[in-house]
């Protein structure tokens, strides 16, 4: 039984250990990956799925420890390397062409070529449709992409995997975009690739979909393995706490707040989905925030916090509806700036693009949004821009040769600082932070939590995303939990755990009501 | 290790002077005449038009856009400040005829150019048209506009007040320097001491990044374009100065050569990079190079083939040095 069990493992991880600028992204993580089974692996956002997923499929090639494939020791130079060995990957965002046909993009880069070495449709055609029968998926492989809905788009890529003779489908959430029948579909087609003896690796945040379509999961935490076990030996709630369960000693603990008054509400804040007609990304969701108080928008990928605050801010004013009350007065924001006059500063998730301008100075990037206090007679002064640079480089502690050093060149941790500061300098007393501390180093974390606590005993109010669950229990006062565009909890600091959140958290999918039909 | 840094810096932000200096050095030794006190004037003379329209283009690319107008828009404006000084406005309908003041004319001339730049802004930030698209568009409609408006002819005999701005000196100067020399000093000024100026590199730098900082971009990339189109009028004013009168095919294929002059100033076409300084060297090192070329009587269709290389030398060199950062 046991030789038999070693015999069906088609790869398998070693110890795989990587590193990005000083931050461990995986620590000595290993992963068997048996044939005819679907492996499912989970953890929250940032434990490492994805940073594994690119060391096998050969993205990454930098790492420590070893990859066996088939009992040998392999190397990927490259992805086509991986894809030559049988290992395909089937990502969130699919990487299909979409104004070329099925069969066109299905052999992308390896087309049928007859003998004048032009393309022989006839014979791609003929393959692509042989592919997508055996997937069970009957269209023209004449059909532009662009036509197709998101399963079946998928049902493609897993045919252009098929057409690799790929051994090993990893599959990136592969229910996140598409409907409730789709998701059949795609659960009949992995069964029945199961049962071709192909091994599936399964990334998902929906643990409910773990018991109807897995075999085994592992679960990633911080970069490591928690567990790797069998589906039928644990429940939902195993997992969860698996998941979680992190020491929170080591945290700096924001200062309670001292009872303030309430500064700023939104109630009923919706957006509707841009193509999805009747569908909301954020769904009604209400809360109230105090001088003083940081609260924290729990979430995991696709749970609608980062579009909280960009309606919030006015980046939506198409789209969304609700009321946004600040020192109890109803206020309408159509742009940004109608924000910012309004005294709300939004510290957005991603600092190059959507945060910083590269290539000016700090000095530039901290004036840039309040530029009219530099004015003088109509003029910029560049004393004034470097009174109140340098005023801000001091007071938050920014590490920079100069003021005139381009942000480009700065750490993370320095940029994000900076950010702060353009912020801080339009005076602001509503921050919305969005992952502020994503891909910076422990110490600036530190920094960054100090100055939040900083900043709320001067009666800011803070509005916080973060999907790093001791990160928001240390900071946050209270915390809401967003789940598909829902609000799905509220908690306060001393009522919420890890495992709490987290169960509010996941997403419940259709899934769950159908599991015991099947 | 920080000193070497610097001085290469330097190096880098100087080369296009370097360039510049070095070019007239060898046409000083190579061409005869080249080093001459009438020569200089002319050189600065044949450069201000293009300056005028570069500098425009200038504010245009530092947002990432681009302008393939300039030269029609200089034919149109040139051409409504020529027929309405000499013909004036006639609506035969209404038995009403308005007469122009060269003041009038050319204000008139520059109200055009402006008008047509704003409509160039509206096209990219209302209806989100690419720039590229756009501005061609406007290429062919400000052509076509002015072939109307002329006749398919030259307007010619303009006056000799008129045509001293073109031909005549000031303070040992001529005219049109003065022109673009103050064209040039209110922008540098526009872009370095203004918050619009400040905005302009912070669209073409990261256009999101300046939304979600409070920027109201539309308004911003309608004032360049507006602006670009202005100065393409005044480009037209002093080319029809000059030659006295104006002609359908004026201004034809300039934007490209404005282009070429604000890519060997070192501004990024991808935007948020670049100076009017350097779009200044960069004419001037075309103008040069024409100069020297004539005076070395190398045949126009080589002059072409040289005229291209210089481009793609200015921006292979720029392009390796930022690579190495």
């Amino acid at each position: 039984m046991a030789q038999s069990k070693t015999n069906n493992i088609v790869l398998q991880a070693k110890s795989i250990s990587k590193a990005f600028g000083g931050i461990k992204a995986l620590d000595g993580v290993n992963l068997e990956v048996y044939k005819g089974r679907v492996n499912a692996i989970v953890g929250e956002n940032g434990a490492g799925k994805s940073t594994l997923m690119k060391v096998l499929t050969g993205i990454h090639q930098q790492y420590d420890g070893q990859i066996i494939l088939d009992e040998h020791k392999v190397t990927f130079a490259n992805p086509k390397e991986a894809q030559k060995n049988g290992i395909a990957i089937i990502h969130q965002e699919l990487n299909l062409i979409p104004y070329l046909s099925v069969a066109e993009n299905v052999f992308l880069g390896r087309e049928f070529v007859n003998r004048l070495g032009l393309i022989d449709y006839k014979k791609m055609y003929v393959e692509t449709k042989r592919l997508l029968e055996r997937l069970d998926l009957h269209i023209n492989p004449r059909t532009q992409v662009s036509n197709l809905r998101i399963g079946q788009q998928q049902i493609v890529e897993i045919a252009h995997a098929l057409s690799l003779d790929a051994r090993i489908v990893i599959m990136d959430e592969p229910t996140s975009a598409i409907s409730e029948h789709e998701i059949k579909v795609l659960f009949d087609l992995i069964r029945s690739l199961k049962a071709q003896g192909v091994a599936i690796v399964y990334i998902t945040h929906k643990l409910d979909e773990l018991f109807q379509i897995a075999d085994s999961v592992s679960v990633l935490r911080d970069g490591k393995l928690v567990g790797s076990i069998s589906v039928e030996d644990v429940t939902h709630d195993d997992i969860v706490r698996m998941m979680v369960g992190r020491d929170i000693k080591d945290f700096f603990v924001k200062a309670d707040v001292t009872k303030s008054k309430e500064v700023f509400s939104v109630k009923d804040m919706c957006l509707a989905h841009p193509r999805r007609h009747g569908d909301y990304v954020v769904d009604h969701v209400s809360f109230t925030v105090k001088a003083g108080e940081v609260l924290g928008l729990f979430g995991l990928m696709g749970a609608g916090r980062t579009e909280l605050l960009e309606t919030i801010f006015g980046l939506h004013p198409k789209r969304s509806s609700g009321r946004i009350i600040l020192n109890g007065r109803e206020i309408k924001v159509n742009f940004p700036i109608d924000a910012i006059n309004l005294g709300i500063g939004f510290i957005t998730e991603d600092r190059k693009l959507e945060g910083l301008v590269l290539q000016m100075s700090v000095a530039a990037s901290i004036s840039l949004a309040s530029l009219e206090q530099t004015e003088r007679f109509g003029f910029l002064s560049s004393t004034l821009e470097t009174r109140l640079a340098q005023n801000y480089v001091k007071r938050l502690r920014i590490k920079t040769s100069s003021l005139q050093q381009v942000v480009e060149n700065l750490s993370g941790g320095n940029q994000q600082k900076v950010i702060i500061a353009k912020w801080l300098a339009t005076n602001p007393r509503i921050l919305l932070l969005d992952e502020p501390t994503r891909g910076i180093d422990v110490n600036a974390k530190n920094e960054i939590y100090r100055l939040i606590s900083e900043l709320t005993q001067a009666g800011l109010a803070i509005v916080m995303v973060s999907s790093e669950l001791p990160e928001i229990m240390a900071i946050a006062d209270r915390i809401i939990v967003l789940s598909e565009g829902k609000q799905t909890a509220e908690f306060t600091r001393s009522q919420a755990t890890e495992e709490l959140i987290m169960k509010a958290a996941i997403p419940k999918s259709f899934v769950l009501q159908h599991s015991s039909k099947v | 290790m920080l000193e070497l840094k610097g001085q290469k810096e330097i190096l880098v932000r100087f080369q296009s002077l370097l360039a510049l200096l070095l070019m007239v050095v060898i046409f000083s030794i190579c061409a005869e005449g080249f080093f001459t006190k009438d020569n200089f004037w002319l050189v600065l003379r044949q450069v201000s038009v293009n300056t005028c329209l570069s500098v425009g283009m200038t504010l245009v690319i530092l947002t990432g856009g681009i302008d393939l107008s300039v030269g029609s828009i200089l034919a149109l404006s040139g051409a409504i400040m020529a027929g309405l000084l000499k013909n004036g406005l006639e609506f035969p309908a209404f038995n009403l005829f308005i007469g122009f003041t060269l003041l009038g004319a050319v204000i008139a001339g520059l109200i055009v150019g402006a008008s047509l730049g704003f409509f160039n802004g509206l096209m990219i930030t209302r209806f989100r048209i690419p720039p590229f698209v756009a501005t061609l568009a406007m290429l062919t409609i400000a052509r076509g506009l002015t072939e109307l408006w002329t006749g398919g002819a030259a307007i010619t005999g303009l006056g000799k007040t008129f045509g001293y701005l073109g031909t005549g000196w000031f303070l040992g100067i001529p005219v049109q320097v003065w022109t673009c020399a103050a064209i040039v000093a209110i922008v540098v000024v526009v872009l370095r001491k203004t918050r619009f100026g400040r905005y302009v590199y912070a669209v073409g730098g990261n256009e999101r990044a300046a939304k979600l900082s409070g920027l109201n971009v539309n308004r911003i990339k309608l004032l360049v374009y507006t602006m670009a189109g202005a100065l393409s009028a005044v480009g037209g004013l002093i080319v029809t100065s000059k030659l006295n009168s104006a002609t359908p095919t004026a201004g034809d294929g300039y934007e490209l050569d404005s282009i070429a002059a604000v890519v060997i100033g070192g501004t990024s076409l991808s935007g948020g990079k670049g100076s009017v300084f350097g779009t200044i060297l960069g004419a001037l090192i075309i103008g040069v190079l024409n100069s020297g070329l004539i005076i070395l009587q190398v045949p126009p269709f080589w002059q072409k083939v040289i005229k291209g290389f210089v481009i793609l030398l200015a921006v292979a060199i720029d392009k390796l040095n930022t690579k190495e950062q």
